[in-house]
């Protein structure tokens, strides 16, 4: 048995088929990953990703250490609540983890991934000397990410009338503080919705609320084929320790200026830059199969420029066929896939496949 | 828990198989397959006419999460497909014992539905799994 979240026994009641998620008994659907994901894309759904680390940071040089530790510039939040989103780099230049930085009252709120914890806890306090920094992690904080077009409705109506007044009035990646609760406009799915990160205590309680606006449970399964429509790196699998960000399409999270921040990986990705525009280095681009058949992970993409790799691949429940996204030597123009021993045809676009439930490539 | 209905033989890689009143044979795959694949998207049926041979590749299954081969339980002809999963593959999900079968064969050998394993057996090599 792995480790339980608060809401272990509301998935079961919800009929959850559980599986191992880096040591955690998770939900990965609760009858079909295909309607759930269809729900999120034109209702509202409901995941628990408590799984997550949350880890605080605060101290008299909170943002100091965050504009050493991140790639991406937290003193770009202007305000409280604002949320970046971040690549975490070693000294490589190559990518430790992604994660979401929130500006809060007593400082920032970094979210992490669950696989990625342990080495990423010790990396952030390994970099902690000379700053004058607290960094705690927060184990006993839900997560509940609610999503689709109708999830800001559904949600005002099971919280309070002034905290949905509150919740209405929040734009894209902003957060605000409600007593020990934080809820923030960010997510993984390409539709809009919130995020609450509360006492785990009360998640079951909000759960059964918003299950009763007609809220549907969505498994881990959905989550993955919203966030690879959406575009959406997955660590350990579209990135990871031996990949640049430039290589992930991550570079538009890179705060190269003001250029006298000095930040953990940027000499190494200024030679990053220099193998890129010499050719040597990949990129992450879009696969579309317009026929029958599914990309998957770990299948070799064979292009006019060499060979390359499908880092995620899946059904699209939305467009119904397969997409991925795929390493391969920058700007190839032909490309085929090797599916089960036959080399098909695939079309190469920009990563990013659906925004606010509709196709967004050409 | 799956269902495993006690009127068909079935095979270690999760097919079963139905003998007919006159002698045909309708194959499929689980309950405990369908289960295991998840939502199922796409279905590739063999050739009407084509002879096959016991533990042949004769077919694949793809769902979102794996793409699985369908092994033929016994040799003979196949006779006929289920061209209905070509479009609506979730019929596999939905109902795997009726609607969702894969393809009919004459069976050349009928000593060879005699070492398929019988619901018991097979619902004892699940749970090993």
């Amino acid at each position: 048995m792995g480790q339980q979240t608060t809401l272990y026994q509301k998935h079961l009641d919800a009929g959850a088929k559980i599986v191992d998620f880096a040591g955690w008994d998770m939900p990965i659907n609760y009858g079909s990953q295909i309607e759930e994901h269809k729900q999120v894309r034109t209702a509202a759904g409901v995941f628990d990703v408590s799984h997550m680390t949350v880890v605080d940071v605060s101290g008299e040089d909170a943002e100091k250490y965050l504009r050493y530790l991140l790639a991406n510039d937290v003193a770009k939040l202007d305000e409280e609540g604002r949320a970046l989103y971040s690549a975490m780099l070693n000294h490589d230049g190559n990518v430790l983890d992604d994660l979401i930085v929130y500006r809060m009252s007593f400082g920032y709120r970094v979210v992490v991934n669950c696989a990625t914890r342990g080495k990423d806890l010790r990396w952030m306090i390994q970099n902690t000397d000379g700053f004058r920094v607290s960094v705690q992690e927060r184990p006993r904080l839900a997560i509940l990410a609610v999503h689709g077009p109708d999830s800001i409705e559904k949600v005002c109506e099971v919280v309070a009338e002034d905290d949905a007044k509150k919740i209405r009035a929040l734009g894209n990646f902003r957060g605000i503080e409600l007593d020990r609760w934080f809820v923030a406009r960010t997510g993984y799915t390409g539709e809009k919705g919130v995020e609450f990160i509360f006492p785990a205590n009360e998640a079951p309680d909000l759960w059964d609320r918003l299950l009763a606006v007609g809220i549907k449970p969505i498994g881990l399964g959905a989550r993955d084929t919203l966030r690879l429509e959406a575009g959406m790196n997955l660590y350990g699998h579209d990135m990871d320790e031996s990949t640049s960000p430039l290589a992930a399409n991550m570079e538009q999270t890179i705060a190269y200026e003001p250029e006298e921040r000095e930040f953990i990986g940027k000499p190494a990705l200024i030679a990053h830059k220099q193998l890129r525009d010499a050719g040597e280095l990949p990129e992450l681009v879009g696969l579309v199969l317009d026929g029958r058949g599914v990309l998957r992970e770990g299948q070799k993409v064979i292009t006019d420029k060499g060979e390359g790799v499908i880092t995620s691949g899946s059904f699209s429940p939305t467009l119904k066929h397969s997409i991925a996204l795929a390493r391969i030597p920058i700007n190839s123009e032909y490309c085929e896939v090797d599916l089960r021993g036959t080399l098909t045809p695939v079309r190469i676009v920009k990563p990013n496949f659906v925004r606010f439930g509709k196709k967004v490539f050409d | 828990m799956s269902n495993i209905p006690d009127d068909l033989k079935y095979v270690s890689t999760h097919e079963w198989i139905r003998v007919n009143d006159d002698g045909t044979a309708t194959i499929g795959i689980s309950d405990h397959a369908q289960d295991a694949l998840g939502d199922i998207v796409f279905v590739e049926l063999p050739e009407p006419g084509s002879s096959v041979n016991a533990k042949d590749e004769v077919a694949v299954v793809e769902s979102v999460k794996a793409a699985s081969d369908i092994y033929s339980p016994v040799s003979g002809e196949i006779i006929a497909v289920n061209d209905a999963l070509v479009d609506a593959p979730e019929v596999v999900n939905s109902s795997p014992y009726e609607n969702g079968w894969f393809f009919k064969m004459k069976v050349t050998d009928e000593a060879e539905l005699q070492e398929l394993l019988d619901a018991d057996s097979y619902s004892d090599h699940c749970d090993d799994e």
